[in-house]
């Protein structure tokens, strides 16, 4: 079975400013993939190369063992896909939403199966502009699943969510790998990654400066104050990163 | 959890996407009103502005004071003259507003004071010219039969009804197709609809579409009013009337698009918006003919969509011509609409 995710040295440069920097990752099927890395580092650029909405200045990208330049309408049905700061028309409801998503796939989950695993059955009826962050961020994810997608790429679920909003959309992620989806996504929450991923890769300045499961990056990197106290993820990100704050 | 039959109980996505614009747009009552609202708003401020003028008397001035008596005498007799007194210093005033049309001065012979460039001064001027020489004892070698015929549909406000609702219809189309590309735009709700396998052909002819359903009452209620409160004659068939209405939506909901294809800013659209129509509220006939301007433009006048959407809607309305009467228009309309929607397709920015 091909990988779901395959990228050779991907490289992307907008004018004087180098987003991706030669990165290169596989992602296996009915993994759950994560991208960390602060603002600025290349997350976005990388995960919508992927994603088939981006083209790389050079590297090559394999999807689910198809390539975009020939298989872009099989990619479409196949993905799922959630972007980071896309807004649904305001005055639409919930449901004529999803119905509209849903009538681009030929295959797919059913609206009142969509609207139980989102728990948005009681907004239904409601307009979009109506709902709250996390109930709009569960419609957005809603929407990517809606095409039972093999593989589903998000960019920052989480950004901007409580933590009952969060712990929601993770049952929903969950749920999904127990049906045997694959997940990519870039998130800057370590207990996120912790909690969801199988492997993450920290990503800085476009390149790739740390790839492996959660548990092994923390005993392998967490600063050595840290071993009597356990040592966490985040410990790792601030080492590898650097602890100065940065602006997008 | 999968359920197989197509879609999942979905239209075609053609028809979902036509769906959403449509709730979308009657959703904001605003814009719903305005486009109803503006045919008959124009028609009324226009018909009040320029009424017809067949029988009304032409507007003679003459000095205030004795002096005048005898001229007074004279042109009040005259059904067709309306007369006042223009006391001395306010004469240019008077005229340059239009309050009269001539003032004549008492002497022997009298002076006209008018301005030759206006219309209805030379016509007020001949008027009193004919009043006084009669007057003055002219013998006419022979006076004419007179032949008057009313034509309906001849006076002003017919002429500009047909023009009010093809220039509704435009700025319908290319408004609102234009708007609300810009704001899915901004909103990145283009960019996360083409993640999907959603085709972009389908989603640009949708709100081209969506337009068609607002067609009739946007067509209907001015014809109506034109009909209801002017006796406006209808001569047309509804199939023409429908026929050149519907060609001309779709070729400005087309151009709607291609306008708003790159745009990423709300002035950036008002402003290539006007620049588009603004030229042809002035130059396609809507208000004045267009065989106003030299011979030197009329071919570009010609080939604007707007002068062959309006002088097609007349046609059909006003004289009873059939579509393939006018199929010089249309021909005109749909270049405009497949070249317009092709370029869209082309350069439309999805991100």
């Amino acid at each position: 079975m091909p990988l779901a995710v395959s990228c050779r040295e991907l490289r992307k440069r907008y004018g004087d400013v180098i987003a991706v920097d030669g990165l290169s990752l596989d992602v296996h099927r009915g993994e759950c993939f994560g991208l960390l890395g602060p603002n600025g580092a290349g997350k976005t650029t990388t995960i919508e190369i992927l994603e088939g909405l981006l083209t790389p200045d050079t590297g090559d990208v394999e999807v689910l063992g198809l390539r975009w330049k020939t298989h872009e309408r099989e990619l479409r049905h196949r993905l799922g896909i959630q972007l980071q700061e896309s807004q649904f028309t305001d005055k639409l409801t919930v449901e004529e939403t999803l119905r509209l998503f849903r009538s681009f796939y030929a295959q797919g989950r059913s609206i009142d199966a969509l609207l139980a695993m989102v728990e948005l059955e009681s907004k239904r009826r409601s307009w979009v502009v109506k709902l709250s962050g996390g109930q709009k961020q569960r419609l957005s994810i809603a929407c990517a699943l809606v095409g039972d997608p093999d593989l589903l790429f998000l960019d920052e679920p989480s950004t901007g969510l409580d933590p009952q909003s969060r712990r929601q959309l993770w049952s929903v992620l969950q749920t999904f790998r127990a049906g045997g989806g694959t997940i990519v996504l870039t998130t800057h929450y370590m207990d996120e990654a912790e909690v969801l991923c199988d492997r993450v890769a920290i990503v800085d300045h476009g390149r790739m400066i740390a790839l492996d499961t959660p548990k092994a990056l923390v005993s392998a990197l967490a600063a050595p104050k840290m071993v009597v106290q356990e040592g966490t993820l985040e410990d790792v990100f601030m080492s590898l990163t650097g602890r100065h704050l940065r602006d997008e | 959890m999968t359920s197989n039959d197509t879609r999942g109980g979905a239209h075609h996505p053609l028809i979902e996407l036509t769906l959403a614009r449509l709730r979308e747009f009657v959703r904001e009552p605003e814009a719903l009103f305005w486009s109803f609202l503006f045919p008959i708003v124009m028609t009324i401020a226009m018909a009040i502005a320029f009424p017809s003028r067949a029988s009304q008397a032409v507007r003679v001035g003459v000095p205030s004071g004795a002096a005048s008596d005898g001229l007074r005498k004279t042109l009040a007799a005259d059904v067709g003259i309306a007369l006042r007194d223009v006391p001395e210093g306010d004469e240019l005033r008077e005229l340059r507003e239009g309050t009269v049309h001539v003032i004549v001065h008492p002497g022997d012979p009298p002076t006209y004071r008018f301005d030759p460039s206006r219309d209805e001064s030379r016509v007020a001027r001949l008027v009193v010219d004919n009043a006084l020489k009669r007057a003055a004892g002219r013998a006419d070698p022979w006076s004419a039969r007179e032949d008057a015929v009313a034509i309906a549909g001849s006076r002003y406000v017919d002429w500009l009804i047909p023009g009010i609702l093809g220039l509704g219809i435009m700025n319908n189309g290319m408004w609102s197709i234009g708007f609300m590309t810009v704001q899915a735009r901004l909103r990145k709700l283009l960019k996360r609809l083409v993640a999907s396998p959603m085709r972009k052909r389908e989603f640009l002819m949708a709100p081209v579409l969506a337009r068609l359903l607002f067609l009739t009452p946007e067509v209907a209620v001015p014809l109506l009013f034109g009909w209801l409160a002017f006796g406006m004659p209808i001569r047309g068939s509804v199939m023409s009337i429908a026929g050149v209405a519907l060609i001309g939506a779709l070729t400005f909901g087309a151009i709607g698009l291609l306008v708003g294809s790159r745009v990423r800013t709300f002035e950036a659209i008002s402003g290539l918006m006007n620049l588009m129509s603004v030229p042809m509220w002035v130059l396609s006939g809507v208000f004045f003919s267009a065989s106003n301007f030299p011979a030197v433009v009329q071919p570009v006048i010609q080939a604007l969509p707007l002068t062959a959407f309006v002088d097609a809607l007349r046609a059909v309305v006003l004289e009873g011509s059939t579509l393939t009467a006018v199929r010089g228009e249309l021909m005109i309309l749909a270049t405009w609409m497949v070249l317009s929607f092709a370029i869209a397709l082309r350069i439309f920015k999805w991100r």
